[in-house]
């Protein structure tokens, strides 16, 4: 809600000395309006640059050339297929792993475990909001690799070590947003299923779960969002090689590390069009994603089941 | 009470066991962390053979250590806080007191958008921008400090202007009502009654902003972050950052002593961001048992 400036009678200031009178006033409100649109205005520029950065694209036969499965930049091939391939082979995968897994600590920390281990659950989940990328990336490098090379061979720099470390780094965003959905719900059922007899699993799994399910639905949007924009993770561990993503163990890349790679090695302008048109790429989706849980914040609670007492 | 059907025994089983990784997996990454990197936790770690004094002072380089990349960091972070913190909350303040009704709700779908927009865009915007500057007015411009904090601030301005909005839209009735009662104006309400009440809240957002802004890699490494330039020497020039330095000691290292300097980066750069973390959550406690008070023992 609002902080009360409204037109209602009981908020409204004295008719006389309006917001208007006073120049300061007006210039402090006219600052402020700015700021107010400038998040906006950033999102509206970052589309534009995108858009008319790879708009080279879409003359001549340049759009069939980009969407190819073949990025040889010495032979003027600049097809980002294999690139979105690789994301959403990798993010698919990471967010395969995370979400059961940010399902089963959401129920191990709404119910299923012991109070103050699930205390500590959480407040470590919370400490893994604050692992910086970079530090889960050179973690996974130099401890899951070595292990996944050790293991199954192959150089350990693959799609399953970025699978597991993208997993573990979009676990939080699952978690923490489940978690205060699941709680909600868990207040509002507690004393029908209590009132029902129900044990903890069963209330859990057979009423706080099923009401949930928007919840359910918004965890799992925004986690495959974190998975989709992270470009650390890929880059350090995927191993890069420009191919579409053949196996478990071979390498891959992705849009984000694809956009961080060609920048980083400077190569020839004819490449940015097609960077651009990753960048387009990943800013929709993104956009989806945000749009997605938007329409999920609006809709309709569904039918929840109202305990008459805690109404 | 009745024995428990099977899927209820899955469900405990599954909830313990990734509870379990959960908590396995944090405690693996953050005790290698503490293995490799406390060792060599130092001044060495910081300034390399350089000695201190000179270091700090800039009078001669630091090669071996990640002093110019701290330096770089934190260059960063408080040009981008200069850039994102007036503005934020300022864009808080409008969209909770002064914006209304479809206007509020589109400004506030650009805040959550820009939000959601990843890092490595920003930086491509930048990269960008600087792309078009070279072809029009400025042949000569090039990826700097400026340019990076710039897009830094862009990435934390959504968080600093939710966590305005929300302290002050989570003020209770009230202190809302105090300013209107007293006769002030939404602005005079603004600067004396609500800002000071939800201070504590704007805080913990600039804070949070300041972990995000310095823990961020992809932003900067597409806007001038490189390795080994020293010291930042100024608002155009490049300059280093500590998780860049990760990055680069992690892809490029080339003796265990690299491996090593890579490992106390890693730490540190893990205490700091777990630091203001802390701290973003102190500052919000405090804010919500100053108003919600008395319902706690």
């Amino acid at each position: 809600m609002p902080v009360a400036h409204s037109p209602s009678p009981a908020t409204s200031h004295g008719l006389g000395h309006g917001p208007g009178r006073v120049p300061g006033h007006v210039l402090a409100r006219t600052v402020l309006a700015g700021s107010g649109l400038l998040a906006g205005a950033a999102v509206l520029a970052i589309f534009a640059f995108l858009a008319w950065f790879s708009l080279p694209l879409f003359r001549g036969d340049g759009l069939a050339a980009t969407l190819s499965w073949s990025w040889r930049p010495v032979r003027g091939e600049f097809g980002i297929l294999p690139m979105a391939a690789g994301s959403l082979a990798l993010s698919a995968s990471a967010f395969t792993l995370a979400f059961p897994l940010g399902v089963g600590v959401c129920l191990f920390a709404c119910g299923l475990g012991p109070r103050p281990l699930a205390r500590l659950v959480m407040a470590v989940v919370r400490f893994m909001t604050g692992i910086p990328t970079v530090v889960y990336g050179f973690a996974a490098a130099m401890l899951l690799t070595p292990l996944v090379r050790r293991a199954l061979g192959g150089s350990g720099y693959c799609w399953l070590t970025a699978a597991l470390g993208l997993a573990l780094l979009a676990l939080p965003t699952i978690v923490l947003l489940l978690h205060a959905r699941m709680e909600a719900a868990e207040a509002e059922l507690r004393l029908t299923a209590a009132a029902l007899g129900l044990t903890p699993a069963q209330k859990l799994l057979h009423a706080v779960l099923p009401a949930c399910g928007p919840g359910l639905f918004a965890a799992a949007v925004l986690g495959f969002g974190r998975c989709v924009g992270d470009t650390l993770i890929p880059l350090m561990l995927a191993g890069n090689a420009a191919q579409a993503p053949a196996s478990l163990l071979g390498s891959l890349r992705t849009l984000t590390a694809h956009i961080a790679l060609v920048v980083a090695t400077d190569s020839q302008s004819a490449a940015y069009a097609s960077l651009f048109a990753c960048g387009l790429i990943l800013f929709l989706t993104t956009l989806g994603v945000n749009l997605a849980l938007r329409g999920l914040r609006r809709a309709p609670a569904g039918r929840r089941l109202r305990p008459g007492g805690s109404a | 009470m009745s024995r428990p059907r099977p899927d209820e025994r899955l469900a405990l089983s599954w909830a313990w066991l990734a509870a379990g990784l959960t908590l396995a997996a944090v405690a693996a990454l953050v005790g290698f962390l503490l293995a490799r990197g406390l060792p060599v936790l130092g001044l060495d770690l910081l300034f390399g053979s350089t000695p201190p004094l000179d270091a700090l002072l800039g009078r001669r380089p630091v090669w071996e250590g990640i002093w110019p990349a701290c330096a770089g960091t934190l260059s960063l972070v408080l040009l981008a806080g200069a850039l994102a913190v007036p503005a934020g909350v300022a864009c808080g303040i409008h969209l909770a007191v002064f914006a209304r009704g479809r206007w509020r709700d589109l400004l506030r779908l650009g805040v959550d958008l820009l939000a959601g927009v990843p890092s490595i865009l920003m930086g491509l915007f930048g990269f960008a921008l600087i792309l078009l500057l070279r072809h029009t007015v400025l042949p000569g411009a090039n990826t700097s400090l400026l340019l990076a904090a710039g897009c830094i601030a862009l990435l934390v301005l959504p968080y600093v202007a939710s966590a305005t909005a929300a302290a002050l839209e989570g003020l209770p009735e009230p202190v809302r009502l105090l300013g209107p009662s007293l006769g002030l104006d939404p602005w005079q309400d603004v600067r004396s009654v609500l800002l000071p009440a939800a201070g504590r809240g704007i805080l913990g957002g600039v804070i949070l902003a300041c972990g995000r802004a310095a823990e961020d890699t992809a932003v900067i490494m597409l806007t001038g972050a490189v390795a080994g330039s020293g010291l930042p020497s100024g608002l155009t020039g490049k300059f280093e950052a500590l998780p860049f330095t990760i990055f680069f000691l992690a892809a490029q290292h080339q003796t265990p002593a690299d491996l090593d300097r890579a490992w106390g980066a890693a730490l540190a750069l893990l205490a700091c961001t777990t630091l203001l973390l802390l701290g973003a959550r102190t500052a919000h406690r405090t804010l919500e048992r100053r108003w919600k008070g008395g319902d706690r023992p």
